[in-house]
């Protein structure tokens, strides 16, 4: 399980990189996206992967305590993909009134000249 | 899109989903689910019925515009985080009632601050869904 | 101490943006909360420095969880001042943008959105936790994303795609550093790691994990490699929120750099090593932008670059002499760099532009007014006996003292530029004649008193503050000092955070 997650967090993150280059402004969102969740699952192994364990344990129960799941981790992932959430929706609404504008998807046509400048 | 049986089934799913919504939202204290959970499953349902009828008769469904739930929504946690203060508690402390509620079981500042949660999320998914819907239909005429 | 007061300035910005929330579209009814509420802003972190100077670190456990497990709120000396100043700032921008921003931009919610972002502000500084500070950083970029592309005008939205996508990747490497610290020690509370750090047996995976977190605030701070962003997107807003991002969100980066090398990742040789080879190529490559940029805008946004330059050498140095240099300039820098921007905006109300070219004769027509700015400007090149002075004096004296001298070189280039841009853009702008052939159009003139007031007022203010911190800098000095102390030796921050140790 750990080794396939990490060659998912790899190929997630080489991907979004890789999208991140690319001069289209939707390829640019999905890099993001793919960085984002990317790191979401580095977070998730990182915090160890433990089954079928309970995340809280009863203070009487001391036998037990070396034994559970982190329940941090998860908390942790929780909010990054609410801000990732509320930032994807911006950044698209985003792109598509720049698309109404510029009526292009290329990055580069995004370079108003600094003689127009106001 | 109009098709005559997801309109149909929607006319059912909308109460039954808004129902489950809050049925997330009251149990989220201590069983997975949440405010935001809870606020995004009742979103799911408005979004489900302007699919089927468009956004337009989902707007007369809600009667207002969803913005207005975000500084409500906002308002309620607000108040819960800082209600604590007032009793001498560092903020977000949980503030209890002593007897349960029938149904619902035990009440505290916390349930408000996940109702608050609740109503920002319906209100921001809504309005962003709508902004972008009625632009895609302003380019289409 | 324990002080269940300390998130106060965060609060009170948070009913600020919602009580405007409620009256959306009353621009009359938002300008007035909006000015009311950070005023109250200010006073409470007035308050609050005061307690800390009185009573050492105050610390708050959100939700009454003990200190390693919950969120904890730390206000020590730095983060208090950074407070307080960012609220006077916030004052002055409040104030400014009620008169500089135009209306059609109230109506989508222009204050609201610059409360949330002080609030985030406020909450960063305030934060004693790692994922914690993520989360304010992030309000404080969607806050800025929205004010940056209220309006959309074309500029203005090209802008903004590049300062998205650098802004969010920086928060993807943060997140990244965040993650594997927390797979390596197990903790997130800033203090707690700073204990944990040490006993890790695998300090090279420490060191990587540090190269993400300098990436992340790299990217936000604005440093050499990675600033590119800043000069193409600062200045296409209106001045009242480039006057912000200017003066308030790079130097978040600075303040999440200061927090976490001090406390968590104690610079080593190599770091040291990159960290002042980083500032004085932000410097070099800060000053020659400046060199040629013909717009005040642009060359403003360059001096921000460059000045960055300046406080990454602080912290590359981590000496505590340095250190209070640093820490001098960082609050010098906020308030300083805020009124550039609105004194942009003001010489565009008064002209319609911010191109040199078409720009001149403002000292004729407004000598009071330019006097004013001049005393701003002269604090920015570091006149004596305005602020910019004081701390350069530190940097100075500690470059020397530990022979770094491709920083000293870099340090008076630094300086020179931005005294011959200056002089420059005051040449230009201020003494010279309005070109032939350009047809003025001066909106500031015919404008009813009570506008213009608020418009100057809070340059004036700002100005003010500049004055009274260099007048004085003895009393800041030793305020400094006492902040370079508390970064250098953490245990004070370590024992009010978790407690007596042993």
């Amino acid at each position: 399980m750990e080794l396939l997650l990490i060659i998912l967090i790899g190929l997630l993150y080489g991907a979004g990189v890789y999208m991140i280059l690319r001069r289209s402004m939707v390829k640019l969102l999905l890099g993001i996206m793919f960085l984002g969740t990317g790191a979401n699952i580095l977070i998730f192994l990182l915090g160890g992967i433990t089954k079928g364990k309970p995340p809280v344990i009863d203070e009487s129960l001391k036998m037990f305590q070396d034994n559970y799941a982190d329940p941090i981790p998860q908390a942790l992932i929780l909010t990054a993909i609410v801000i990732s959430f509320a930032l994807t929706a911006f950044a698209i609404v985003l792109l598509k009134r720049v698309y109404a504008l510029v009526d292009s998807d290329d990055l580069d046509d995004l370079n108003t000249p600094e003689e127009e400048d106001i | 899109m109009k098709s005559p049986i997801l309109q149909s089934a929607t006319k059912y799913l909308l109460p039954i989903l808004l129902l489950f919504s809050f049925f997330l939202l009251l149990r989220g204290h201590y069983y997975p689910g949440g405010g935001f959970v809870g606020g995004l499953v009742a979103s799911i349902a408005f979004v489900l019925h302007s699919f089927a009828n468009g956004p337009d008769e989902t707007m007369k469904i809600l009667k207002r515009k969803p913005l207005s739930l975000i500084p409500t929504g906002l308002s309620i946690s607000a108040l819960s985080i800082t209600l604590p203060l007032l009793f001498g508690y560092p903020p977000m402390t949980g503030l209890w009632f002593e007897e349960p509620i029938p149904f619902i079981g035990m009440i505290g500042s916390s349930l408000f601050f996940d109702l608050g949660v609740y109503l920002v999320v319906v209100g921001v998914v809504l309005t962003i869904l709508f902004t972008i819907s009625l632009n895609n239909l302003e380019e289409k005429n | 101490m324990i002080d269940n007061h300390i998130l106060g300035p965060v609060f009170i910005h948070l009913f600020t943006a919602i009580l405007q929330l409620i009256a959306w579209r009353k621009t009359v009814t938002q300008r007035v909360i909006s000015g009311i509420g950070s005023f109250l802003g200010v006073l409470v972190s007035i308050r609050l420095l005061d307690k800390v100077v009185d009573n050492g670190i105050l610390t708050l456990n959100a939700s009454n969880w003990e200190a390693p497990f919950g969120i904890v709120f730390v206000a020590d000396l730095l983060s208090s001042t950074l407070v307080l100043i960012t609220s006077l700032a916030g004052l002055a921008v409040s104030l400014f943008s009620s008169t500089g921003i135009n209306r059609q931009r109230m109506l989508y919610g222009y204050f609201p959105i610059f409360h949330f972002l002080v609030m985030g502000l406020n909450g960063a500084f305030l934060t004693g936790d790692i994922f914690n500070l993520y989360v304010w950083f992030e309000v404080i970029i969607i806050s800025s994303f929205v004010l940056m592309t209220l309006g959309g005008r074309k500029q203005q939205l090209e802008g903004a795609v590049k300062y998205m996508a650098l802004n969010i990747l920086a928060s993807t490497f943060f997140l990244t550093g965040i993650g594997i610290l927390y797979g390596i020690t197990g903790s997130l509370n800033m203090a707690d790691l700073s204990q944990k750090i040490k006993l890790v047996n695998n300090q090279f995976l420490i060191g990587i994990t540090s190269t993400f977190f300098l990436i992340g605030f790299g990217i936000k701070s604005a440093v050499f490699p990675l600033y590119y962003w800043l000069p193409s997107s600062y200045h296409t807003p209106p001045s009242a929120v480039a006057a912000t991002f200017g003066g308030l969100l790079t130097k978040v980066g600075i303040y999440a750099m200061l927090r976490v090398f001090s406390l968590i990742f104690i610079p080593d040789e190599f770091t040291r090593n990159l960290l002042m080879v980083l500032a004085v190529l932000t410097i070099i490559t800060g000053s020659l932008g400046a060199l040629i940029k013909l717009n005040i805008r642009r060359l403003f946004s360059y001096l921000i670059v460059c000045h960055i330059g300046f406080m990454i050498g602080g912290i590359g140095m981590f000496t505590k002499v340095a250190l209070m240099g640093t820490i001098f300039y960082l609050f010098h820098d906020i308030l300083v760099k805020t009124n550039m921007f609105l004194i942009a905006g003001v010489i565009r109300q008064m002209r319609g532009t911010m191109e040199m070219k078409y720009l001149g004769g403002i000292y004729g027509q407004y000598p009071k007014i330019s006097l004013l700015i001049a005393l701003v400007l002269f604090s920015l090149v570091g006149i004596p006996p305005l602020s910019g002075f004081w701390p350069k004096i530190f940097l100075f004296k500690e470059s020397l003292n530990l022979e770094h001298y491709a920083f000293v070189a870099a340090l008076v280039l630094g300086s020179f530029v931005t005294l011959f841009a200056i002089a420059r853009m005051w040449s230009e702008v201020f003494w010279k004649d309005v070109p032939a052939g350009v047809d003025a159009e001066d909106k500031f003139a015919p404008m009813p008193l009570a506008r213009k007031i608020l418009l100057i007022l809070p340059i004036g203010l700002l100005a003010a503050i500049t004055i009274f911190i260099g007048l004085n800098a003895e009393v800041v000095v030793q305020l400094v000092d006492k902040i370079s102390d508390q970064l250098v030796d953490t245990s004070s921050y370590v024992e009010a955070v978790l407690g007596k140790q042993n």
